[in-house]
């Protein structure tokens, strides 16, 4: 493997090889009912408690579609850039299973509602496009839970039905860290539209990696296998870590690699063979005829494009040129809207003197370190953004060093403490009279003569010592840039 | 009152809003009737005990505002009765109590009539003679051993032989307008969407329909008055206006054209069905009706279309009869096993043999040449008929090319027994609506149906043309209660 971040090419004796990958994301609808029925969605409850009798398969049970979803799928659509059907088919997808009610799942195959679209990634060495294919709709399957009776398998329904969106994109992307930044976006894009949540440990989003492998220079595609249902961006990367190499070991063996569907086992950091391409399921797909043809008018989906929030990408450029940010800075800025919105929050309460480098400095630094430590989603933020704003604000008009405001950030956390009470209260007050400072500062240039004689006669880095002094007999409240002048004068 | 029975349903409920009879004394003469005629083998379920309490239930607190006042009525075990075991004449679900109504049954009772049982039928409705039923065959009224049809087959048999005043069947290419043939009693397959298909079984979801059966057309115009209606648990449902069908009704045809399509002259046709046909346009003129020629050339692929097309839906809406949920399970070494044993049992061999052309005709690399390839002729079968729809108001055909056939006669060649449905089927593709009224007998004294189509939505139509028909034809069923000891 190069070293180089933006590569990512497996070489073998004098071959180079590269790999091309491709992910179809199962995104869930938010919505408070199902795709077909008015069950709940809600996450977590009691088994079979949100399961209506056509989401178990009753006879003479009949699909009805949520307008809410099709909005939803829209909406994503828009994000997207994607070209939206106004006609689209939903179809059956033939198979057994105990915890598929119908005996098939509703979905989009031959007309999907969303068409062609692009995802724009921010790498490090610039901006990289990855096309999305198309955006269907579908109904999840219900849960087999095979360990808590140990004759039976157990089936949940609470999730039969649930609406999901599947994304696939086209094979565009050549590295692990590119599949990382596509699932981010895309969830990104999917939390500003309000159409998925992202949570990956629920589920609601879920991702079938396709991969396959090539001499790095050629343009004709390897044979790929799917590794199914990845549900965390870190098992992505060591499934196509594993994968790639595999492949290419297969290849350099002068072996031919199967099309076939794969699994990742997370315990032991490996990919296997779930079924070849012989006994691959035949779907029997065909226009579902519970259903007549999905169809929308430009009118509906124009109102739609009415409630499209701003996007991360716009907002990173409007961020760039309104806030004079850097792209990196707006960049993580704008990936998640929460973060965004505190962004913006505390510039709205910073008021006339924003000071926007203090602002990002203190987001992605202190504020990002101690929700990280305690887990917390910027919404959780133990300190809010009028609180945050005000602390840098007493940091921008000096009365409070840089030094002593994380002191003070540290006890804004007890209950979302106002800065500048903790400031009154504890007398943290930065020292600014000119008066004063001189007075202490001649007292420590009197201290310390012999010092000060080092000093002038070249040993400069001595000057440090005397504004530690200076910070110290102040404890800490002395403003700094006045004591740099003082001592300057007076050594 | 032994006559109560023999009564149509107009008369009936007449006497019931005259006070000349109380819905207990009906509903005590259907049960009567029905538990002496047991060895038609026409009702899957008695719900009679609860018919009677209802009835008593209805005399204590009557409302003669209501359509169908204390009418009591059997129906097609095909449509979900909450609480009362509905089973599809299945193995798979003779366990199955729904804890829901269909939609069509509902508004049977909002007009209060009053559930007397559930009526056999071919099983999942795949059959022309009610033989496929796992409860057994359905004899006809008309005479021993004979197949009052299907799959309707027991609401044919029960409103034939007096044991419900009217029946609902459900009819996916022919499943009411055969067996009402065959019995001589009137059957409608209203246009695709007029009547809701939700909680009715399903067999074939782009052709199945429920409609009425009845004794005449009267009747029938009241019944599909009541069960037509738009819903939206249905997304095939459709909202169009519906006519008041029973107060529109008139026998006043005067200049309407109807067509004779040509393509329904088949080879082998017995010649009593020629002469019925012939006789049907001699009454359609006598009524002052315009006889038109007409042409619907893609006719002979209707049935292949049909035989492709319905057993493809069907494989897909019967695999929720896995054995897991609810219904008939047979224990397995595991999942596979069990749904091959639950299936292998749970569903008959014809059943079986439609899943098996519908898996067929699916799966890939035959899914253009046969499902797509039907889907075409469907549309084409579909475009004769808005062709012929510009020089004609209804067109006229026989309902079946055959009279009724004896028990046994045809189980052993499927193919004999599909052919049956040769002229029913493409109104079922087109998804218009057609109406069975009986015109007369074949040599040996069975009921032949003349077949009445119509445009979509025009049910209040061809209601009319069969009204007006119906007059001049005065048909009489002969039924001698030969089944009775």
């Amino acid at each position: 493997m190069t070293k180089d971040s933006s590569e990512y090419l497996i070489e073998r004796y004098n071959n180079v090889y590269e790999v091309v990958i491709g992910l179809e994301v199962h995104a869930q609808v938010t919505s408070n009912s199902k795709l077909f029925s008015s069950s709940s969605t809600t996450f977590g409850a009691e088994p079979n408690t949100q399961v209506s009798l056509v989401d178990a398969a009753f006879p003479g049970m009949l699909p009805v579609i949520n307008e809410y979803c099709v909005k939803q799928a829209i909406k994503t659509g828009i994000g997207l850039k994607a070209q939206i059907n106004k006609r689209s088919v939903f179809d059956r997808k033939n198979y057994f299973y105990a915890d598929l009610p119908q005996g098939y799942q509703i979905s989009q195959f031959k007309f999907p509602i969303v068409g062609e679209g692009t995802v724009i990634l921010d790498m490090e060495n610039g901006p990289k496009e990855v096309g999305i294919e198309r955006l269907h709709l579908e109904q999840d399957a219900g849960k087999s839970i095979h360990d808590m009776d140990p004759q039976n398998t157990l089936v949940d329904l609470n999730r039969s039905g649930v609406a999901l969106m599947e994304i696939v994109s086209k094979p565009d992307m050549r590295t692990p860290d590119e599949v990382s930044a596509y699932v981010k976006k895309l969830r990104s894009i999917m939390r500003y539209l309000g159409t998925c949540d992202g949570n990956m440990q629920e589920g609601s989003l879920r991702a079938d990696v396709n991969i396959s492998v090539r001499i790095k220079g050629s343009d004709v595609l390897g044979t790929r296998c799917e590794i199914k249902n990845v549900n965390s961006i870190k098992f992505m990367q060591m499934a196509i870590d594993y994968e790639a190499n595999r492949q290419v070991d297969l290849i350099e063996e002068g072996k031919t690699i199967d099309q076939e569907t794969r699994l990742f086992d997370t315990k032991k950091n490996e990919t296997r063979s779930m079924r070849s391409k012989e006994d691959a399921h035949d779907y029997r797909y065909f226009p579902d005829p519970d259903l007549l043809p999905l169809e929308v008018t430009d009118e509906f989906i124009e109102k739609l494009k009415l409630d499209i929030p701003e996007l991360p990408d716009e907002k990173k450029k409007r961020f760039i040129d309104k806030f004079k940010v850097s792209p990196y800075e707006a960049t993580i800025l704008v990936s998640d809207i929460d973060t965004a919105k505190y962004f913006e929050e505390v510039v709205a309460k910073m008021g006339k003197n924003q000071d926007m480098k203090l602002a990002v400095n203190w987001i992605t630094g202190e504020l990002f370190a101690v929700l990280n430590n305690k887990n917390l989603e910027i919404t959780q933020s133990p300190i809010s953004a009028k609180n945050l704003a005000k602390l840098i604000n007493l940091i921008k008009n000096g009365t409070i060093s840089g030094k002593i405001a994380k002191t003070i950030f540290e006890l804004m956390m007890d209950g979302d403490k106002d800065p500048q009470i903790i400031v009154e209260e504890k007398g943290l007050k930065q020292e600014s009279d000119p008066k004063a400072l001189e007075a202490l500062i001649d007292k420590i240039i009197n201290d310390n003569r012999e010092k000060a004689i080092e000093y002038k006669n070249g040993k400069e880095k001595l000057f440090g010592f005397f504004v530690g002094q200076a910070m110290k007999a102040s404890s800490g409240k002395a403003n700094p840039q006045l004591i740099n002048e003082i001592l300057k004068k007076k050594l | 009152m032994s006559d109560i029975t023999s009564l149509t349903l107009t008369d009936l409920v007449k006497s019931i809003k005259d006070k000349k009879i109380s819905s207990e004394e009906t509903t005590r003469a259907f049960i009567d009737r029905g538990e002496k005629s047991r060895d038609l083998n026409a009702y899957i379920t008695e719900d009679f005990s609860n018919a009677l309490d209802k009835a008593i239930a209805f005399d204590q607190k009557p409302n003669f505002d209501l359509k169908l006042p204390g009418i009591p009525m059997a129906v097609k075990d095909l449509f979900c009765t909450n609480g009362v075991k509905t089973t599809a004449g299945s193995k798979i679900l003779n366990n199955f109590i729904p804890p829901y109504e269909s939609t069509v049954t509902q508004n049977i009772w909002n007009e209060g009539a009053i559930l007397l049982g559930k009526l056999n039928c071919d099983e999942f409705a795949m059959g022309s003679s009610n033989e496929t039923s796992f409860f057994g065959s359905v004899q006809s009224p008309i005479d021993k051993d004979l197949v009052p049809g299907g799959s309707s087959g027991g609401s044919a048999s029960a409103l034939a032989a007096n044991l419900t005043p009217i029946t609902i069947g459900t009819d996916t290419g022919g499943s009411i307008r055969q067996p009402a043939s065959f019995t001589g009693t009137v059957g409608l397959k209203p246009t695709y969407g007029s009547c809701s298909r939700y909680g009715i079984v399903a067999f074939a979801s782009s052709l199945d329909q429920a409609g009425p059966m009845s004794k005449n057309v009267k009747d029938c115009a009241l019944l599909q008055e009541i069960i037509s209606t738009y819903d939206e648990k249905d997304s095939t449902s459709i909202d169009f206006k519906r006519n008041a069908y029973s107060k529109e009704l008139t026998n006043n045809i005067k200049g309407k054209k109807i067509g004779i399509p040509k393509e329904y002259t088949v080879d082998g046709m017995p010649k009593e069905i020629e002469d019925l046909w012939a006789k049907g346009i001699e009454y359609a003129k006598d009524c002052g009706a315009e006889i038109v020629e007409i042409s619907l050339p893609h006719t002979n692929y209707a049935l292949p279309a049909y035989y492709i097309v319905a057993p493809a839906e069907a494989s897909s809406n019967l695999a929720r009869y896995d054995g897991v949920k609810y219904g008939f399970r047979s224990k397995g070494e595991n999942l596979i096993d069990m749904y091959e044993k639950t299936r292998s049992e749970g569903f008959g061999e014809e059943v079986q043999r439609r899943i098996m052309i519908g898996t067929y005709v699916l799966s890939s690399g035959y899914y253009d040449a046969y499902y797509i390839k039907a889907q075409k002729v469907r549309k084409l079968i579909k475009n004769d008929f808005d062709e012929a729809y510009k020089k004609v108001d209804a067109i006229l055909t026989p309902s079946t090319p055959s009279a009724a056939f004896k028990i046994g006669e045809k189980t052993n060649d499927p193919v004999s027994m599909y052919l049956n449905d040769i002229f029913t089927v493409p109104v079922n593709l087109a998804g218009l609506p057609a109406i069975s009224i009986p015109a007369g007998v074949d040599a040996k004294g069975y009921p032949l149906g003349l077949q009445i189509i119509g445009k979509a939505f025009d049910e209040q139509n061809i209601l009319n043309i069969a009204y007006a028909m119906e007059e001049k034809i005065e048909f009489k069923n002969k039924i001698t209660d030969w089944w009775i000891k």
